[in-house]
Formats: structure tokens, sequence, C-alpha cells
């Protein structure tokens, strides 16, 4: 019997490292959206509670396994059971996940990102839906030198590109 | 000439000269200490020029840096740095700066005053583009670029903070210093390549101790704290809404791989905090242009910062107090002072050189470097030999930024001056000089004062400590220009003089913006930074106004030139847009398929075999795999959206002509949707997963719009319905599996193989692929038996890779775009060449797709009256007359008797293609009540392409019409 | 420009689409008749001054907002959630 073979969205493109920034690849093998339906919301939360130790986070945060990631919708590391509650759809697949990290981040992704990502305004957890580039990508902030960044798959080489362009860039002033 | 030895030189050149400059001053500064005066020609005129200041305003000493690819004009040589190696170039002269030949039009001048090519170069019509421009633009004119793309890395990044000062002079530092000692997060920017500002180049003390030590301890104190962020080498160029402002940074340092020549900064802030200073601004007399005729301030700076003697025997002309300082802090340097000579009556000086109160400079002499003043003095005239001549007209506030968002600027009469007007820019204050406060005590607590404000309102308890600092008046009288024989000059590099601007006032163009336009005044790279306020002066005078109810032009952003390539920063080669790749894609390559972009998708054209030479026996092989075996195509990018509530199959009714309610689940339905204006929006395919979960398929090039609008449908419209739209276009591998062997080719690949029966035509559901959960849908977009098979994108390419090679062994293979839009011509099926915004679904035949049971969008706007009838232009099918006879995709239709003219056009052509399969060429089109002409022949036209035949007007299903081969 | 999202905060003009007069919300009833849906899809007004419009944060949180600003101070007074207006 035949066997498809997976492939991962940053395969042969990751990691890539400069002037003490880098960015790796992260795999997440399950992914699912979460969009509550109307009058949901509050148990849909408690829904998740019980199945993965967490509720809903509030908008623009992350907590434990589950994302916020926009009007109506969060994101959740692993399966959800949500029958009725809520629109569960499967995600693993659709997302290129990177985690860039390094004393410089927050200057490279400066170059990119037109939110203030600084460690102040932009905490561990917190959650910004915007634009890399002229992508639109979800980031989290997992570390004080730590982000992570999804894109949609199809865009992989075009974000990995942009961050390697901006890293060099920032290296060059060091 | 340097006053002191330098500890270190390094060596520069130009125009090929060798010369030792100091690492960092500036290029005009080494000019200067190497005793070039003649660095220029004037733009039009080609009038010898020389360093006029020491900043971003100068007018004349404009260069051109670098070779080749990296050839930048138009830099300015007082503030470009000195660095080992640099090629420094002359610019606007030829054969060389000392002996250039376009110098003639110095000569004649009495003929190229303002307005005089308007008047001039207007006939004949023909000649202005091919004779009179080509032969201007030659003669005036200032750097050129090379031609060639540039490859050098441009930067642009995004900062934010709550205080925004922009310059880092006395009121800069200070009201940094405060919000940041309150705990503000602060950004200071400051053009210069040190902060300091005025206090740089001044010999004045702060706290009893030079003005620089107070400054070093400043910055110290600042650099030392989290919440500030110094930003030198950086000019702020722009002010916009909601306290977004442009920023302008020249990137430090030599040049290294990766490293960007500069970075263009978008900056949001809560606040922002002008402290620019103020510009000194020329006197007019006649010859005020000469090599050596420097500003006044300017003339100090070279003395004070950087240690370099404009001149030996120095003279110094001007209208106000602050002149006086240039002759005493040279004399102090050891440097001659030939005359001090103040326009003003009772000015009260003292020093021990040639004073001259009540005296004007009415002539200059040198051709290539000043030699000597003529002076006017009591009703004598007396020449004074000097080699450098400080003006200083006054200050002009330097108001720029407050007029970014339509603000205009307040005359102020004791201080000859406009400043800002309050609140010109909301959330921007301004301090200092800018503000028209001109002593160091005035700036460092105005500084303070606003910043404190400003730290007060964010919440902050800022602590005030003003340090002691001088405080002296300034004291000035106007003297704009002065009577004498010669041209004076106002605007350097534009080349405009008094006399330009009186001949506007004098043929009507009175208005300061008529002016401007007539003379050029104001419209050079400078944009008239030095210039405006002398210009319009002259004009109010000439005009017999006073100058607050003449005015300013616009001052719009940027303040500094900022290269094209700066604001496109990031937008070069692969950064000009995102690139999406199918997860099919390096298998794609790998089988040397041409890419064509489809939106940002990449896409395969075809994929060519050996011996194969055109495109069209690639595309032809590959119909044939579909219509004979089996072919299989990358349909990922398709847009795909997962549909899921208790509303789901209302909120499709709504968008959807037709109804979905009634769709079985595990079957599929094509669907149209129209705009709220009746016309086609977009059509595809929608599967029933379950009672409440759809999957809908859009076009590729409309699946964002899809999204937008299905979301505008649900929080906008229809906030009542109870579903949620989610993007899955990126989770799913989708690929088409057409043509007799269809079944048999995924049948290799599936768990479960398939038979007719659980998968009738338009049947879908789960399955089993390879070990993988995917999705089956039977639909086809080529009219043959056709399924598409989608597994998660992880096993995508691995799919791909499967389905072709098995393709192959049954005669069959992979087929691009070309053929897929033969096979789908073929059939009639349209894309968004014939649903291209102008076409309602009366037009592509699908008026009865709008079901009477049920409101949607579109449907009140599709009833109207012009959207339905006869004289409509209907979709078409239109068939050559044979395999020689080539159509066009564009061209017109017309009466075969008829004109072929734009009045006698009955339609068009959208889609063309040679279709193998019935080897002639086939065209969709539209054709003015088209459908009730099947049969006729008329006349297709390409003016563009020069094509004419004769076409038979058909059904758009030009291939198995009644459908047996898909649903068989 | 910055608009104000209420879910994401503060951002820059560049994550929104653009989409013109709010009154798109205020959708006719089928049977309105030719005028009214005429002055839907047509007409819209071009103030210098106030005006109330639709964006969509498309690169942001996906919402549609309903921004009141001006059109000759470019000052914006207020954002709303397009689901949470009247209509």
């Amino acid at each position: 019997m035949v066997k498809l073979i997976a492939l991962t969205p940053g395969k042969g493109l990751l990691p890539i490292s400069e002037g003490g920034v880098a960015v790796t690849e992260m795999v997440l093998d399950r992914l699912v959206s979460v969009a509550p339906f109307a009058g949901k919301q509050k148990a849909t939360s408690e829904a998740l509670k019980a199945q993965c130790g967490g509720g809903l986070p509030a908008v623009n945060r992350r907590r434990g396994a589950v994302t916020w990631f926009g009007h109506g919708i969060w994101m959740v590391a692993g399966d959800a059971a949500l029958d009725g509650l809520a629109a569960v759809t499967d995600q693993s697949d659709a997302w290129a996940v990177v985690s860039i990290s390094g004393a410089g981040v927050e200057d490279v992704l400066a170059r990119l990102v037109p939110v203030d990502l600084r460690l102040p305004v932009f905490k561990t957890n917190h959650v910004a839906k915007t634009m890399l580039g002229h992508m639109s990508v979800t980031i989290t902030r997992t570390g004080p030198t730590e982000f992570e960044i999804m894109a949609m798959r199809s865009m992989a080489t075009t974000m990995i590109h942009e961050l390697q362009v901006a890293m060099r860039g920032v290296a060059s002033r060091a | 000439m340097r006053l002191q030895a330098p500890a270190r030189t390094v060596t520069f050149t130009f125009d090929g000269r060798k010369l030792q400059g100091v690492p960092g001053e500036p290029v005009a500064a080494a000019l200067l200490a190497n005793e070039i005066k003649l660095v220029a020609r004037s733009f039009k005129y080609h009038r010898p020029r020389g360093i006029m200041s020491a900043g971003s305003e100068e007018q004349n000493a404009l260069v051109t840096v670098g070779r080749g690819v990296q050839t930048e004009p138009n830099v300015r040589a007082t503030t470009l740095e000195v660095s080992e190696g640099l090629e420094v170039f002359s610019q606007n002269a030829w054969p060389s700066l000392r002996h250039d030949a376009m110098a003639i039009n110095d000569l004649a001048a009495p003929f190229l005053a303002a307005g005089f090519y308007y008047k001039t170069f207007m006939w004949p019509r023909s000649f202005w583009e091919k004779l009179y421009e080509p032969v201007i633009r030659r003669a005036a004119g200032l750097g050129a670029l090379s031609g060639a793309a540039n490859e050098d890395p441009y930067e642009k990044a995004f900062a934010f903070c709550d205080v925004l000062v922009i310059g880092a002079g006395p009121a800069g530092l200070m009201a940094a210093l405060t919000a940041a000692r309150a705990g503000a997060d602060v950004i200071l920017a400051d053009e210069d390549t040190a902060m300091g500002g005025r206090l740089l180049r001044e010999k004045e003390e702060i706290d009893g101790k030079p003005a620089i030590e107070w400054v070093k301890a400043t910055l110290d104190v600042l650099a030392a704290l989290d919440n500030v962020r110094l930003m030198s080498r950086t000019s702020v160029t722009g002010a916009y809404d909601q306290g977004t402002y442009g920023a302008f940074e020249t990137v430090a340092g030599a040049p290294a791989p990766g490293k960007p020549l500069n970075c263009f900064w978008r900056i949001a802030t809560k606040h922002g905090i002008l402290c620019a200073g103020a510009l000194e601004r020329p006197i007019a007399f006649p010859n005020n242009d000469r090599p050596g005729v420097m500003m006044a301030g300017a003339v100090r700076s070279y003395v004070n910062r950087w240690g370099v003697a404009p001149g030996k025997a120095v003279t110094v002309f001007g209208n106000n107090d602050d002149a006086h300082r240039t002759a005493r802090d040279l004399r102090a340097a050891g440097i001659k002072i030939a005359a001090l000579i103040d326009s003003r009556d009772d000015a009260e000086v003292d020093g021990d050189f040639p004073i001259y109160t009540g005296a004007r400079v009415i002539q200059t002499k040198g051709r290539h470097g000043l030699r000597s003043i003529t002076m006017s003095h009591n009703g004598d005239t007396r020449e004074i030999p000097t080699d450098c001549l400080a003006m200083s007209g006054g200050w002009n506030p330097t108001v720029h930024l407050t007029c970014h968002m339509n603000g205009r600027p307040t005359w102020r009469e004791e201080i000859a001056s406009f400043v800002p007007t309050p609140d010109s820019v909301p959330g921007m204050i301004t301090a200092g000089a800018c503000n028209g406060r001109f002593s160091t005590a005035d700036c460092l607590a105005e500084g303070a004062a606003v910043a404190a404000d400003i730290a007060r309102g964010l919440g902050l308890k800022p602590k005030v400590t003003i340090p002691a600092a001088d405080d002296a008046a300034y004291a000035v009288t106007p003297l704009w220009a002065v009577q004498g024989k010669g041209r004076m000059w106002i605007d350097f590099q534009n080349d405009v003089h008094v006399k330009d601007i009186k001949l506007a006032a004098q043929e009507n163009f009175r208005s300061v913006e008529h002016m401007k336009r007539y003379t050029t005044q104001g419209m050079a790279p400078d944009q008239g930074k030095s210039s405006n306020v002398v210009a319009l002066a002259v004009l109010a005078d000439a005009t017999g106004r006073g100058i607050p109810e003449t005015g300013t032009t616009t001052f719009r952003p940027p303040y500094v030139p900022v290269p094209i390539a700066a604001m496109g920063a990031g937008s070069q080669g692969k950064g000009f847009a995102p690139e999406r790749f199918t997860t099919s894609h390096q298998a794609t390559i790998a089988r040397d398929a041409p890419m064509i972009e489809a939106g940002l998708w990449y896409r395969p054209s075809y994929f060519p075999q050996a011996g194969e030479t055109h495109w069209q026996q690639s595309c032809n092989r590959e119909v044939g795999y579909v219509r004979s075996a089996v072919g299989v195509c990358d349909v990922s990018t398709l847009g795909k959206i997962d549909i899921q509530g208790p509303d789901a199959a209302a909120l499709l009714d709504f968008v959807y002509t037709n109804m979905f309610s009634t769709l079985k689940i595990g079957r599929v339905r094509y669907g149209l949707m129209l705009r709220e204006d009746g016309h086609v929006l977009d059509d595809g395919t929608t599967a029933r997963l379950a009672k409440d979960h759809f999957v809908m398929t859009t076009t590729t090039a409309a699946a964002g719009l899809v999204m937008r609008h299905l979301e505008f449908v649900l929080q906008a419209l229809r906030p009542d319905l109870n579903a949620k739209v989610i993007s899955v276009t990126e989770q799913w591998a989708q690929f088409a599996v057409a043509g007799l062997k269809a079944r048999d080719l995924l049948n290799t690949v599936l768990d479960q193989p398939l038979d007719d029966d659980s998968w009738p035509f338009m049947a879908c559901g789960d399955v089993g692929v390879a070990g993988a959960s995917g999705r089956l849908f039977r639909i086809s977009f080529s009219g043959e038996h056709a399924y598409e098979v989608a597994v998660p994108a992880r096993y995508g390419e691995s799919l791909f890779r499967m389905l072709t090679a098995q393709a192959e062994v049954m005669g069959g293979g992979p087929y691009g775009m070309e053929a897929l839009n033969v096979l789908r011509i073929e059939k009639g099926f349209i894309t968004h060449a014939e649903i291209h915004g102008r076409t309602t679904a009366f037009d592509i035949g699908m008026g009865r797709m709008i079901s009477a049971k049920k409101d949607c969008i579109g449907k009140s706007a599709a009833a109207r009256p012009g959207m339905v009838g006869d004289e409509r232009q209907q979709l078409v099918g239109l068939k050559s007359k044979g395999a020689d006879h080539v159509l066009s995709a564009g061209a017109h239709l017309f009466e075969t008797s008829a004109a072929a003219t734009r009045v006698n056009s009955k339609g068009y052509t959208t889609s063309v293609c040679y279709s193998p399969t019935l080897d002639t060429h086939l065209a969709l089109g539209f054709l003015e009540n088209g459908r009730a002409r099947h049969g006729e022949v008329i006349k297709l036209r390409d003016h563009l392409r020069d094509i004419t035949q004769e076409v038979e007007v058909c059904d758009p299903v030009f291939f198995d019409p009644d459908g047996g081969r898909a649903r068989g | 420009m910055r608009i104000t999202c209420p879910n994401c905060g503060e951002r820059d003009r560049r994550e929104f689409y653009y989409q013109g007069d709010a009154l798109a919300v205020s959708r006719p009833a089928p049977d309105a008749g030719p005028e009214a849906w005429d002055d839907y899809l047509h007409n819209r007004d071009n103030p210098a001054g106030d005006t109330r419009d639709l964006w969509f944060h498309e690169a942001g949180c996906g919402a549609w907002l309903v921004v009141e600003r001006n059109t000759v101070t470019h000052a914006i007074h207020k954002v709303t959630l397009a689901e949470k207006v009247k209509r």
C-alpha cells in the first residue's frame, strides 16, 4: 500500500540565522480554529477549559494552547470537540509557523511589522494580528527575546526571505 | 585652511583630485580646508557657485557621489560625511567645473528671465518633445542618474513612542531630558551626525561650562535611559495624521554587504515636540552668489565646529545682532575680519576690526571665487578686498512640519519672521528657535516647559531643572534686497533673482503661489528653505502689500529630499509582492514548467517534453491527456471557505443566486454570486459535508474578495445569521484528476476504490488517500469524467508526485494553465475573463439561476430595466473557419458588411484558444442579442494585432453539449 | 493615518481596506423600489466634513468597522464594530 509523505512548510528553508537572531520552524502537528456560534462563547470557553486546561483568552492574548486569532475566532494547538458550540475547523496544515529569537529580534521585526512589539508594550503571550511586509501574519511573543510568527503556508518562502533581509540589515549595523 | 592640524585624515577625491579630509566631517568642510571654493555650477545659468551653508538647507553645493549603478546625484556636500576612498563629483558642468561650456547661458541671461521658456518654446507644437525639451533638459538641470537598476539595499522601519522630539539643539535636548526623566517613552531624532544642534557651533556657556560639555553630559544621561532612543542622522521629513511622522535616516558607517544605505522610518507617537531650530536667510544684493559668499552662521560653524577657516580675510554683512557673533568668533580664532557691515544705523557693535553701521554691500568681484566687495556707506562707495563674505539677513524659524497638515504660519513683526501657528498639527507642539525663541536660555526653558506639560498629561511627574545660559536678545531690522546694479539672487538653487519676482508681479502673477510657479522660486530640491521669506518679501514690496497679506506658499513633505528608493524600501525584487507557492511547486519546476502568475500564486503554464519547441505543442498534448486518457492539475489556488453554523445554508441562499438549503448532504452544487449592483461577483461549487457544514470554492482571482464579501454580509448586513466562515485554502492541497481514466488513476491512491454508484457526478465526501484523510469531489471543469481530490497540505507534494507518475503510466500526465484554459473554453465554462465585473447573470445565460423563491444579494438590482434584454451583449461561442484562422481576445465584433469602427461594435471576445479536439480556433465573447443569433456569420476585427476573421456565432458549449462525458 | 480597531487597538492605515459610505449596512427591502435601490447602490454624498465609512481590518483581526471621521481635519471621532451599529 502506498503511503503519502508529509512535508513541513519550511522544509529546506530553515533554520537561518544572522547576527545573533535565529529563525527555526515550529512543527505543530494539530491546529484547529474555534469560532463560537452566536451566544456560545462562554460555553465554548468552559468546554475548552475541560478539554485542554484553559478557556478562550481575551483578544490579543494567548493562554496555554489557545490563541486569539481574530474577530470571533481562536486557534487551538491540539484538538477540540465543540459540537453545536463553535465552528471547529482543521487548520493543521494551513500555516507556516516559525520561531524567531535573539537579542536583536525586536529590531528585526520593527523593519517589517507596523505594530509596537517592544517588551514593555507587547509582553509574553501577547498576540498581534498584523502584517509582516505585505503578508498577513499572527505574531505571538513567546519569551523576552522570542516570537512565534504564523503566515499562510503558501507564503513560507516569502516570509523567510523577508525575515532574512531584515536580519541582515540589523546585523550589518552592529 | 585648517586652524589646527587634525589628528587623523583620510583620502577622498573631488572630480578625481585626491584630497585629505577628517573622517566624519562634511565634505564641504574638507573642501574649504583644501581651499576649494568653486564646487558647483548653478541650475540655469551655470554660474560658478561655492558652499553656502553648513546644513541640509544647502542650495549650491550639490554633488554626485559614487559611480555606475551606485551613482547618487544631488547630494549636499554639507551633510555628506568624508570617508576613506569616497568619490565626489561636481555636476551640471561640461567639460569641467572651471570651464563650463554652458556658462554661455549666463551671458544670455537678459533673455532667460522667468517665463522665458513658456513664452519662447511654444510653436510649433511638435518641436516641444523632440527638440526644445531635450535641449533645455541638457542645459538646465542638476545631477543625473546612472539609468541602471540599483541593487543597493534600502530599508524601512516602524517606531513608536510617547514623545517624539524633533531636533536635538538646546530646546530638543532639554525637552527629551525632561520627558525621559519623568519616565516617558522618548525618541529624539536629529538630522546631524552629532546631537547638540546650534550648541555644537557656538562659543557659549551653560551652567558656567562650555555648552558642548553640557551637551555631552545630557546625551550621556539620555543614552543611559532605557526609555530613550537617540536617532542621529535622522531627518524627520513629514508630519501626518494621528501622530505619524516620516523620518529619513542615513545609516552610519562604511558600506557593507546587506547593509542598507538608509532607512525610512514611520514613527507613531502620542506627542510631537518640534525643536527644529531656525535657518539663516540670505540678503539679496548684486552678485551675491559668488563662491565665497556664505551664510554668517555657517562660517561660524566651520570655524568653531570643524576648525576650518572659509577665508583668510572675512567680511561680515548683516542686519541683526547674531551676525556680530560670527565676527567675534572668527576674530577669537585668529582670522582677519576685513569689515563688519551692519545695515542698521543704530546697531551697537564693538570689536577690534573695521565696523560700518548703516552700510550695504552693493557689489562683489571674483569669477571663480570672491576677491572683493563694494560697500556703500554714508553716500560713499568703497571696495574692500576679501575672500569670504558672511551674510545674515536674519533667522527664519523652521516652521515646515507645522504646515504639513494644511497649517499656515503667523507673521511676527519683531523678529521679521513667520512662527508656527499653535495646534497646526494635532498633538505637536513647538519649542525653541523654531518657535521664534532665539536665546539659548529661552530655548532650554521652553523645551523643558513643553515636555513637562506633556509628561503631566501622560500621568507622569516631571522635575524641571533649567541650567543657566546666555539670554542675549536678538534684534533685527529687515533688509531683504539692496538697491544696486546687477542680478540679486534669492533662490540660489533654482537661479531666481529679484528681477524675476518683480517681473512675475508685473505680469500679474501676484499671488505667492502663482509667483512660485512662474519663477520656479522654491521649487528646487531645497524647496525654498532659505529663499521663501525673502522672495515673498520682495513680492510683497512689488505688489504694495504687507508680508502677512502676501502669505507663504504651502510647505509640503518631505522636509529634505528622500530617495524614492527609500520610500519603496523592502519592495525591490522579491520584496515587491509575496509569492504564493502550491505544494506541487518544487515538483512542477523540476519538470521545467514555465510558471505564470495568477494573482500572487505561481502556476504552471504547461509541462514541456523533449522535442517540443512551442508551447502550443505541449498544450495540445496535455488537452489530449484529459480528452483521451487522464490529466492531473493542481487546483489548490482556488479559494476554499469552510462555512459552519445553524444558518450556514441560509447564508449561502443569501449570497448565491440559487438555492443551497435544498442541497443534499454529500452533494456539490454550482453557485453564482452577484454583487449587490446585479453584476456577477464570482462563481464556484459548494459542497455540503453535513447539515450545518459546507465548503465553498471560489475562483483563484476572487478568493480574497469573496472572503471579504462573506464577512461583510455576516458582520455588516446580516448579523442575525448564525454562521462562521473560515478560509481553508491553505489547509488543503487539491488536484483535479480528469479524463476517461480518472477513476482508474484515483483508485491507485485511494484506500477504498471508487465505484459509480457511490460517487455519481456532483457527489462529495471523505476518503482515505494513501493513508491520509482526504476529501473527494466529483466535479469537472473540463467536461470529462473528473474528480478533485484534496489532502492536508503536508501531503500535497507527495500526492502530486504519485498522481502524475501513475497518470503517465496510463498515457496521461500533468497539465498546466494553457490546457486547462482550452478544456474550459471547449466546454464554454466561464472565468473572470467573462465575469469581468460588467456582466450580469442574464448576459452569461444564467438569468434563470436567480431563484424566485428567495431574496439574495444582487437580486433587486439584477431585475432593474437595462440589466436584462435583447439590447444587452450576451455570451456566445465563436468558431473560426478553421485551424488557419486565428482569433484573438479583446477583438471587437461587427456585422460582416459594417466598417470596423467604434460605433459599429456589436460586442467583443474575452477568451480564445486553438481547440485540438475540434481542430479549429474558438472564442467566447459577448454579442448584442447574441443568443438569438446562433448560426450567423459575423466579423471579428482586432485593430491592435491587425486580425480580421469571419466567425460563426454558436452556443458557448462547443464540445459535448449534453454533458454526457462528465456524468458517464 | 491610524485607526483604532475595537479589537486590536490603534493600527496603521495599511492594515485596513476601505469600502465606502457606511450607509451600505442599511440594505433596502427587496421590494423597496428602484429609487431606494438606486440611492443605496449609487448615490453618495461627498462632504467636506464628517463622514461615516466602512473599513475592513483585513490585515488584522478581520472585523468590519464603521469609522466616523472628518475629511477636513482628518480627525477620527469614533470606530465601531459594524455588527454592533444600529441599522
